[in-house]
């Protein structure tokens, strides 16, 4: 039993319950956390792409920003407890982008440069519940917290909003990605608390 | 370069755990470049959900460490030799 | 006198904080009582994990400030959004209880047979285990010649300044002050930089053994600089601290 260190406790911000999943606690805080070094693409190298539909399909970056887009405000919530609430984002909904392609899988794995993936049933990318996004806060998204541009899965715990996307994998079976494989619950859903794999 | 980055020294205590020993002066061999490195001198990214060690000329994970319900995962795929 | 860390597995082993110093407004040196202290190396640290009345647990590893041979010390600087740091600065007092695990490392630690010269390279909170290292070598009685070269903010954000004004023979501090100067101030007033290094450094040919610590990208500059001179990279020591606000 470790001894109780007097007057120590985590840091948290007051806010209402109702916004705050079980085990959470809210921050004003954007914590910079990556499993690998910041990659830095030139966007005239870089592209979206969709594959394991009927045809493969890509945008440049030109081609991403001339599509319609969507600005949002949400809350995130990150596996290591903490959850940041309000946060704008301005990106193109994964319902413009799926609609482009023919497919059936029920499954996606999404991909990063890095080689960062992670893995999510393809219903909980339509349906207005996810972004590539490429604007936080008004302004272009940092290299840090995955710019030129993420996915962003704000139901799920952000470990599934991956940094540094580069397009998404649809397949028949639900593919653990990088994380998942560790222990990390295959869903993920911050409000019946599902971190990691059995809860 | 990333200010966050940490190196091998940042996960002596979690290294003795998983091997019983010191092994920040351990030497490994990266499995995709073959760069020799102690470990020491490794890229370490700890990131919250688990402490990922990559190889400083590639890049490439050599190993990762996952804590859940109590229990320290280990993955060392990614080294071509630890000694 | 040299310390001899007990080989094995490293344990949990609750220490009670001792005295504690404000060295500057943001770092503060806490001397911790541990009943089976095994003695450490200098330049090692210690893994420190704080729990709160409702279990939560928070850790982080400190180099250890303090000589072997000398009561275990540590010596924190004050992180702005830090967890730890702010408790640990602020809050601990004589008689609280925290864990600690070690000592740990055997790769950024320094004993009088490994000779030198030695270039020691501190930017900001990267000067305690490089002041471990002093500490020690005057404890022995070491006449290895030293150069520390020690970036900080500002003449009040220097951690131990009377000590180091204060240096033993043969060991030379050098200041550099990135952001503010004293009046009157002559030394060095900018980030460390390969002109600097030129200056400060032992040259290659005295086949000087170099410590960097601090953070990332002090470490990673500094370090490359000094290849750079002709150090030879196995002969440059790093350790490094993450972002530290610098």
């Amino acid at each position: 039993m470790s001894p109780v260190s007097r007057g120590f406790h985590r840091k948290r911000e007051a806010a209402p319950a109702d916004r705050v999943p079980p085990g959470q606690y809210v921050t004003r805080d954007f914590p910079v956390l990556s499993a690998g070094p910041t990659p830095h693409t030139a966007l005239d190298r870089w592209s979206f792409s969709i594959t394991g539909g009927r045809e493969p399909k890509s945008w440049t970056w030109d081609e991403f920003r001339a599509l319609p887009t969507e600005k949002l405000t949400t809350d995130i919530h990150c596996v290591t407890r903490w959850s940041k609430l309000d946060t704008t984002w301005q990106g193109v909904s994964l319902d413009v982008l799926l609609a482009a392609v023919e497919y059936e899988s029920r499954y996606a794995l999404a991909f990063s440069d890095g080689g960062y993936t992670t893995n999510m049933p393809v219903a909980d990318l339509l349906g207005g519940k996810a972004w590539v996004a490429f604007n936080y806060e008004g302004a272009p998204l940092g290299a840090e917290h995955g710019g030129p541009a993420r996915l962003l899965v704000p139901h799920l715990y952000f470990w599934k909003s991956a940094k540094w996307v580069r397009g998404l994998r649809l397949r028949d079976t639900d593919e653990p990605g990088f994380w998942e494989n560790y222990g990390y619950h295959i869903y993920g859903d911050p409000w019946r608390e599902q971190r990691y794999a059995g809860d | 370069m990333d200010e966050n980055t940490l190196d091998g020294n940042a996960i002596g205590g979690l290294l003795d755990e998983v091997f019983g020993a010191d092994m920040t002066m351990a030497v490994s061999t990266c499995g995709s470049c073959g760069a020799v490195s102690v470990v020491a001198e490794l890229a370490v990214y700890r990131p919250g959900l688990g402490t990922v060690v990559r190889c400083r000329s590639c890049d490439s994970v050599l190993m990762v460490f996952v804590s859940l319900h109590g229990a320290t995962c280990t993955d060392l795929m990614g080294l071509a030799s630890l000694s | 006198m040299a310390g001899t860390a007990v080989r094995g597995r490293l344990t949990w082993q609750t220490a009670t904080v001792g005295r504690v110093t404000r060295e500057t407004a943001s770092a503060v040196t806490l001397s911790l009582s541990v009943p089976d202290w095994p003695g450490h190396r200098a330049g090692q640290h210690v893994d420190i994990r704080l729990t709160a009345d409702d279990g939560y647990q928070a850790e982080r590893a400190y180099s250890i400030a303090s000589a072997p041979g000398e009561p275990l010390a540590i010596t924190v600087e004050r992180l702005d959004d830090g967890e730890v740091s702010p408790y640990l600065t602020e809050e601990a007092r004589p008689g609280d209880q925290l864990e600690v695990r070690g000592p740990i490392g055997g790769y950024f630690v320094w004993e009088a047979e490994t000779g030198g010269p030695l270039l020691l390279a501190a930017g900001g909170s990267g000067v305690v285990p490089l002041r471990a290292i002093l500490r020690y070598r005057s404890l022995v009685g070491s006449s290895v010649p030293v150069r520390l070269l020690y970036s900080s903010r500002s003449w009040e954000d220097v951690i131990y300044s009377s000590e180091l004004d204060m240096p033993e023979y043969g060991v030379e501090v050098i200041h550099t002050l990135t952001r503010s100067q004293p009046p009157k101030w002559h030394g060095y007033a900018r980030r460390v930089d390969q002109k600097m290094l030129t200056e400060v450094a032992w040259p290659a040919a005295d086949r000087p053994l170099a410590y960097v610590c601090g953070p990332t990208s002090f470490v990673e500059s500094v370090a490359a600089g000094l290849v750079g001179l002709g150090y030879p990279a196995g002969k440059v020591k790093t350790e490094r601290f993450g972002a530290t606000g610098q």
